[in-house]
């Protein structure tokens, strides 16, 4: 019978000939994603309670993210414990300081299609960019997988999700999540979004990777872009050697889909959501003309690479408007590197915008950049939950890191393409 | 955990998400010092009033959001003794759980207002309203999961298992 990638994953993870959509499974983990903010700290305490260890250091990758650099003594402690964690453990995939893990999963290549993947975060849903079933769960779950190696699922139903045509200039991946949050809502527990369509097929990883981490805003239990010869091509480039059979794992012909949306890429106008939540969302010219005191470029899903090229593109030979602060978070110390060489990083700072460490900062109120009452921010990052980066009052509008960038030489939300015109 | 919990309802309306249960700024804190700000910025009398066995009840998508498991943890320090709500975030949902308190999804037509005395059976999924005389009946805990509700959560659950584990010579 015709199935799903999603079940196929998780039939292999469990074990099974088949799995249905609403079976309850127990599945064994290929890879365990553990951060400073749920995972250590969180864990460790647990393990001493209950007398024991992690299953498998060598299905673990740890990251510092959510408190680099440490800035007092909490963040301090924090670090130094998931630092020792990793000596204690022989954790050798241990990545301290070099930026955000799911950005980090990506650029070495540490997924593969097929594979099932848990996280201690909700983004971790970006792994599926690279065809596996990448879920978030709770630092409580994460203790279970760590001693255990295993986690319950209810097999989802699949949401089959295909974009055709090509993007308008100053249109990005982040404005299909926005659109997406509108159009198919928030309520999509049981769910799994699966990615399709021309527009998908072309997309870069880093693209990918946004429609996937924004399925957390979808509230789906991951999103997943179908391998294809892109996916293998960015784990040759990061050092892997794919399976044979990678690009078997795919959807079925014919598979039963709870449903599937077509929508058109061409036709996409810049996407912009309103406080406080990433569904409150519309085109750009909706909100066009309100004041912002900031501009955030950062997280996961809007400060890598190909994100900053964009903030340059509009950047280049403009200034930052009076009044207004343009912050700067690259997500990894690689993307940092290649913005800087690239002469990326060069039109941002000369454009007047302060640059920050790479980490997941001002995103969840963690680090450098959080909103005093009433000040009004528009971000490259994928949540605008009420008191998210800061003060309850302040207003938080989520958009494009081309839009995010257009509005801070403005000092006004802007659509992007009148300064690409 | 009883078989009856029995508390006052506090109410909450739809998508309400967890780093409104859990604010991102006191993540550093400990749970004494952040459950003090736990849906602050959508009821801040809620942290201050509400009492041991208390009963919350939310809207559509309730906790969306984050994997912060302080979310649940801010409800379980303060004491609330089941969740309620038609549809959940799926991460808070498996939170709940995990720390013990019950999670069932209200039916759709089951009117609770705000202070509302409430009865629920984990096991059976019977929630009675006794201030209006109404009753229902959620879908029941799958049993894997209401075996560990029952046992407290999953710290016990895993407990129990290493224990058996041992005993067995594994």
């Amino acid at each position: 019978m015709a199935q799903t990638l999603t079940q196929k994953i998780l039939a292999k993870a469990s074990r099974q000939a088949a799995v249905a959509v609403g079976d309850i499974v127990t599945c064994r983990v290929d890879l365990c994603l553990l951060l400073d903010s749920g995972g250590p700290r969180r864990i460790w305490p647990r393990l001493k309670e209950l007398g024991t260890g992690v299953w498998d250091p060598d299905r673990i990758v740890l990251c510092t993210d959510h408190f680099t650099p440490a800035v007092d003594a909490e963040s301090a402690a924090i670090l130094k414990l998931t630092r020792d964690f990793a000596a204690e453990f022989g954790i050798e995939r241990f990545y301290d300081m070099q930026g955000i893990g799911h950005v980090l999963l990506a650029e070495q290549g540490w997924l593969e299609p097929g594979m099932f993947a848990v996280g201690g975060d909700s983004h971790s849903s970006m792994g599926g960019a690279f065809g596996c079933l990448m879920m978030g769960f709770g630092a409580i779950e994460m203790t279970g997988v760590a001693v255990t190696g295993e986690i319950w699922i209810q097999v989802p139903d699949t949401l089959r999700i295909n974009w055709s045509g090509e993007f308008g200039a100053g249109v990005a991946a982040k404005d299909i999540m926005l659109f997406l949050c509108r159009e198919v809502g928030t309520d999509n527990a049981f769910r799994v979004l699966e990615f399709g369509g021309d527009t998908v097929a072309g997309m870069s990883m880093a693209e990918r990777g946004v429609l996937c981490n924004m399925a957390a805003e979808l509230g789906a239990e991951t999103g997943v872009v179908p391998a294809d010869d892109a996916t293998l091509a960015a784990l040759r480039l990061a050092g892997r050697s794919p399976a044979a059979d990678a690009l078997n794992w795919q959807t079925d012909a014919g598979a039963d889909c709870l449903a599937v949306h077509e929508f058109d890429a061409a036709s996409l106008a810049p996407q912009v959501a309103a406080p406080h939540s990433p569904a409150n969302s519309g085109p750009v010219v909706e909100h066009a003309g309100t004041p912002i005191d900031q501009a955030y470029i950062g997280a996961c899903v809007g400060a890598k690479l190909e994100d900053l090229q964009m903030v340059a593109a509009i950047l280049k030979g403009r200034r930052v408007a009076n009044g207004t602060r343009l912050l700067v978070a690259p997500a990894s110390q690689r993307a940092y590197r290649e913005a800087a060489a690239d002469g990326t990083l060069a039109a941002i700072s000369e454009a007047g915008a302060y640059l920050l460490p790479t980490g997941c900062g001002a995103c969840a109120a963690l680090g450098a950049g959080i909103l005093a009452e009433d000040e009004v921010c528009i971000s490259s990052t994928n949540r605008n939950f009420q008191g998210r980066m800061g003060a309850n009052s302040a207003q938080v509008y989520l958009g494009s890191p081309y839009t995010v960038a257009a509005s801070a030489v403005t000092g006004r939300i802007t659509d992007p393409r009148e300064l690409l015109a | 955990m009883t078989a009856v919990i029995s508390g006052r309802a506090w109410v909450f309306g739809d998508n309400v998400n967890t780093d409104v249960m859990a604010p991102g700024l006191y993540f550093k804190s400990p749970m004494s010092a952040m459950a003090k700000h736990c849906m602050e910025a959508v009821n801040p009398d809620f942290a201050s009033q509400v009492q041991p066995g208390d009963i919350v009840v939310g809207g559509k998508n309730f906790g969306i959001g984050s994997a912060r498991e302080q979310a649940a943890m801010a409800l379980q320090y303060l004491g609330v003794g089941a969740v309620l709500a038609p549809s959940f975030g799926r991460i808070f949902y498996r939170n709940t759980l995990n720390f013990g308190i019950p999670a069932l999804r209200l039916p759709a037509d089951m009117i609770i207002e705000a202070g509302d005395q409430l009865h629920v059976e984990p096991e059976t999924g019977r929630i009675r309203n006794e201030s209006r005389g109404t009753a229902c009946a959620a879908p029941a805990l799958p049993p894997h999961l209401l075996q560990m509700v029952t046992a407290g959560g999953l710290m016990p659950y895993l407990k129990a298992r290493l224990a058996k584990e041992n005993r067995d010579g594994r």
